[in-house]
């Protein structure tokens, strides 16, 4: 196999030693603040999700002065409060055998291996410390009779791992975090600036020393000045328009970080979530999610015979195709999130799909109603079932749901080192929107995980070791750094504003998130990205010309706010189809159809792709520079990933 | 050819907080009924947009009923005509063809308008930071098992947690109290034992801030139970008056 030569720009600086220890280890050996001297440092958090709540509150905690930054009206309602199903700890209260290493192992095969080893340890170690808090801050866990704990399983796992709060534990653990938030607002360690929006980062003498942001009432655009920045500020889903995301989640912060020398990795990385509800006409606005823990106990299937219109319930058993269970008889229904969605598709393409459009498929709960009761059913996935049929309007209690996948989660983002640092010294990148722990695909109920463990106990770690080695002079107001990204905020707003033309944003937003989900979706081929990256461009060009955005910048204003978040996907979706183009594999949710062994199965080429690549903007208009960092996989060894 | 309805929606118009709102008219025609009422207003905004007029401004986020950012009052109702949801998943199947809609933000003293339809909830906030917590420092806590909760008092501080903080209660209430948001995070607390050591001193600042922003107070006529879209119960208002009784009488 080819030796990879990681880029020099991307030191991971992954401690030595086994992979057990390397945590331990690095905490011992990093740069301590001292407790006195913490409250001289100022740090900003952008983005009050799992990640940015935890990092902030837990940084509020040992003593630093904390700013944080939302564009909600309030921390409590950042895009984590959606997550359904669950968050994954190495408990093993179930007695099945799970522990640190299993969850390491699943974490890193399910990632189909592009991600880093020594952070996905960490991860699992930090998993059962997760757990510990949360039930500590109040954070209402299902549990047994007993008064213990519940757990329950989730795709790509063969143990119960996963700990839930009903089908709402993102707002659960959430509200947990948000709490912590709260009570350091209340000592004062933490100030909140809700509804605002991060514009630009604030970069002198190389390092990230604040932000400009928008008032989003008042539309005045300030500045912030710190000794570090730590962005949580999700992920870019929303480039295809029709995703799971909340509206207002957006590429804007970690983009325009970019754009200022942070390196943005495996953009590529996508995640189309099996299970939610398909698309119902041109006005829809946004997807939703049925929680994957609905795969085990719902069964998969579509008719054997093609276009097949018979109701669900008139299709008798030896007629349907439970092609799950079929292909991948020891996971079943519960296989990974890319591979459940890749044959969704595979079974439309080939005209079995259900529903009026033909793009769905049946979930379906008669065998778990008949086996365990509607009560049963009801009290693990009430919520759920009536979420669907308020929006799909049938009831799933007498006919099979219909799903199809959608955008979900984004693997990629900026690219961090082993203390989640960017590029940037001094920028800090947390939860979904940095690249590290998740690889090309990421398993059911680790992006919570992810989010607590970067905000609870990382950064409370690793911010220290870089504040107390770093020279940091102070900024003086009328710097000419911050004077000049001021200067851009504005003069974007103002462009935006003076163009007038024909096209609303959202017109604009719907046809690049078409063409993103046709050419840089479930599938992708050389031709397909070939034509997507000259389109978005011209889209793209279109816009800074015919865009119309009523208003003025110096109010409240939806609009204005929606069109440079836009923009920045327009210009953001030509990175992410060219590394989609690059990537001349198909690992995890990346799929290249040009590369797939006989069966359909995606093909790895660990000889010339088992690299993270790094992107560095050039300029728009300009070919990005890659760079890349050698993946090396010691602990758990190379194959290629089976769920038969 | 999907279903369609028509409909004319009356929906406040406010430039901001200081200045004096009124109602402006809107004709929806033939718009699919699978459409959900914030899609409809999608739908306007566009045409509003393409006329360079200002667009209708409201909050929304998740469109999944679980952020709590949408809210508005139609005809009177907080999150519309259908229980138990949010404004994001009502759907237009839920009205007549021909209907009239007064659209109007929630009404409170203490939850200014912003814009059009949208408020100022950071009241709720500043509620939160009097006590809506356990003081528990990240990475001081015992193992999660150490903790034991009988289900029956697990299931309620659920039902409690369960609030999504959208402030239909308030705009439901004839006296704009926030007493079914305020004792639904104080019972969410109360009822596990974690929540135990700072229980007294936790209602005690909570209700004195909900006072402090101007709320009314409860006179039992459980409209915030009806609207609200979580099914949060009267129930933890009444736990919540005893706590608080209980706190003060022990000063």
């Amino acid at each position: 196999m080819t030796k990879h030569k990681t880029s020099p720009q991307l030191d991971s600086k992954i401690p030595s030693g086994p992979i057990d220890q390397k945590w331990e280890k690095h905490k011992f050996d990093m740069k301590l603040v001292n407790p006195a001297n913490k409250r001289k440092f100022h740090v900003i958090v952008v983005g009050t999700g799992l990640a940015g709540a935890s990092a902030a509150a837990s940084l509020g905690e040992l003593g630093y002065k904390v700013s944080a930054f939302c564009f909600q009206d309030s921390a409590r309602r950042a895009h984590s409060i959606a997550a359904q199903g669950g968050i994954n700890a190495a408990k093993n209260y179930t007695n099945d055998g799970d522990s640190i290493h299993r969850l390491f192992y699943d974490t890193v095969k399910g990632g189909d291996f592009r991600a880093r080893e020594a952070n996905v340890h960490r991860l699992a170690e930090n998993s059962v410390k997760i757990i510990d808090h949360c039930v500590a801050q109040g954070v209402p866990f299902a549990r047994e009779y007993g008064g213990l704990l519940d757990n329950r399983s989730f795709g790509g796992a063969q143990v119960s791992r996963t700990f839930y709060a009903r089908g709402q534990t993102g707002q659960q653990l959430l509200l947990g975090a948000y709490s912590a938030l709260m009570k350091e607002v209340n000592t004062g360690s933490v100030k909140m600036y809700p509804r605002t929006e991060m514009l630009e980062l604030i970069i002198i003498d190389g390092k990230a020393r604040g932000i400009v942001y928008r008032n989003l009432v008042s539309g005045k655009i300030e500045s912030m000045t710190a000794d570090a920045v730590i962005m949580a500020t999700g992920g870019y889903g929303n480039v295809f328009y029709l995703s799971t995301n909340a509206i207002g989640c957006n590429v804007t912060a970690t983009w325009r970080a970019h754009k200022k020398g942070a390196f943005f990795a495996n953009p590529c990385y996508t995640q189309i979530h099996p299970t939610c509800i398909p698309v119902k006409g041109d006005y829809q606005s946004k997807l939703t999610l049925m929680s994957e823990s609905l795969r085990n106990d719902g069964r998969v299937w579509v008719p054997i015979k093609k276009g097949d219109t018979r109701h669900p319930n008139q299709i008798p058993e030896n007629e349907r195709d439970y092609y799950l269970e079929r292909k991948y008889p020891s996971f079943g229904n519960l296989v990974p999130r890319d591979l459940a969605s890749r044959n969704a598709k595979y079974v439309c393409d080939e005209g079995r799909g259900v529903g009026a459009t033909g793009l769905a498929v049946y979930l379906d709960f008669s065998e778990a109603i008949t086996r365990l009761g509607q009560d049963a059913i009801s009290a693990k996935y009430g919520n759920l079932f009536d979420m669907y049929q308020r929006i799909a309007g049938t009831n799933p209690y007498q006919e099979a749901m219909k799903i199809f996948p959608a955008v979900h989660y984004t693997m990629g983002g900026l690219w961090v080192d082993y203390n989640l640092m960017s590029t940037i010294p001094g920028l800090f990148v947390l939860g979904e929107a940095n690249f590290s722990d998740h690889g090309a695909n990421r398993l059911g109920a680790s992006a919570l995980m992810q989010g607590l463990s970067d905000g609870y106990f990382v950064i409370p770690n690793t911010l220290g070791n870089y504040l107390a080695q770093t020279e940091l002079s102070p900024v003086q107001d009328q710097h000419p750094s911050i004077k000049e990204a001021l200067h851009d905020a504005k003069t974007k707003i103002d462009k935006i504003l003076s163009i007038r033309g024909k096209r609303t944003v959202n017109d604009f937003h719907r046809e690049l998130g078409l063409l993103m989900w046709n050419e840089v979706g479930m599938s992708r081929n050389k031709e397909g990205l070939t034509k997507t990256l000259k389109r978005v461009k011209e889209l793209r060009e279109e816009f800074w010309e015919n865009v119309i955005v009523p208003g003025s910048g110096e109010s409240l204003n939806q609009n204005l706010e929606l069109a440079g978040r836009v923009a920045d996907f327009l210009e953001f979706g030509e990175l992410m189809t060219l590394d989609a183009l690059k990537r001349e594999e198909s690992c995890g949710g990346h799929f290249r159809e040009e590369m797939q062994t006989e069966e359909g199965e995606a093909k790895r080429d660990d000889a010339n792709f088992c690299h993270v690549s790094a992107w560095e903007f050039n300029g728009v208009n300009k070919a990005p520079s890659l760079h890349k960092e050698a993946l090396e996989f010691e602990n758990v060894p190379l194959s290629t990933r089976s769920y038969k | 050819m999907a279903e369609t309805i028509s409909l004319t929606l009356k929906i406040w118009r406010q430039k901001n907080s200081n200045s004096r709102g009124y109602f402006e008219t809107f004709e929806m025609k033939d718009v699919d009924v699978n459409a959900s009422f914030l899609e409809m207003l999608d739908i306007l905004n566009e045409t509003l947009i393409l006329e360079s007029k200002d667009p209708i401004t409201f909050e929304h986020d998740c469109r999944e009923g679980i952020c709590g950012s949408c809210g508005a009052m139609i005809n009177g109702e907080a999150h519309g005509p259908i229980k138990k949801n949010t404004l994001c998943q009502l759907h237009l199947r839920d009205f007549k063809d021909g209907e009239t809609l007064v659209i109007e933000p929630f009404r409170a003293k203490a939850m200014p308008v912003l814009k059009d339809l949208m408020i100022d909830r950071s009241s709720f906030d500043r509620i939160m930071a009097k006590g809506g917590y356990v003081s528990v420092k990240t990475g001081s806590a015992p193992d999660a098992n150490s903790i034991p909760v009988q289900k029956e008092f697990a299931t309620k501080a659920f039902d409690a947690a369960a609030c999504i903080g959208c402030s239909a209660c308030v705009a439901a209430c004839p006296n704009a109290a926030a007493m079914l948001f305020v004792s639904a995070k104080v019972s969410h607390l109360a009822l596990l034992p974690q929540g135990q050591i700072q229980r007294k001193e936790r209602v005690k600042n909570m209700v004195d801030q909900m006072d402090a922003e101007g709320f009314g107070n409860c006179s039992n006529q459980y409209l915030c139970e009806a609207a609200c879209p979580k099914g949060i119960s009267v129930e933890n208002i009444a736990r919540m008056n005893k706590d608080y009784l209980s706190s003060k009488l022990g000063e």
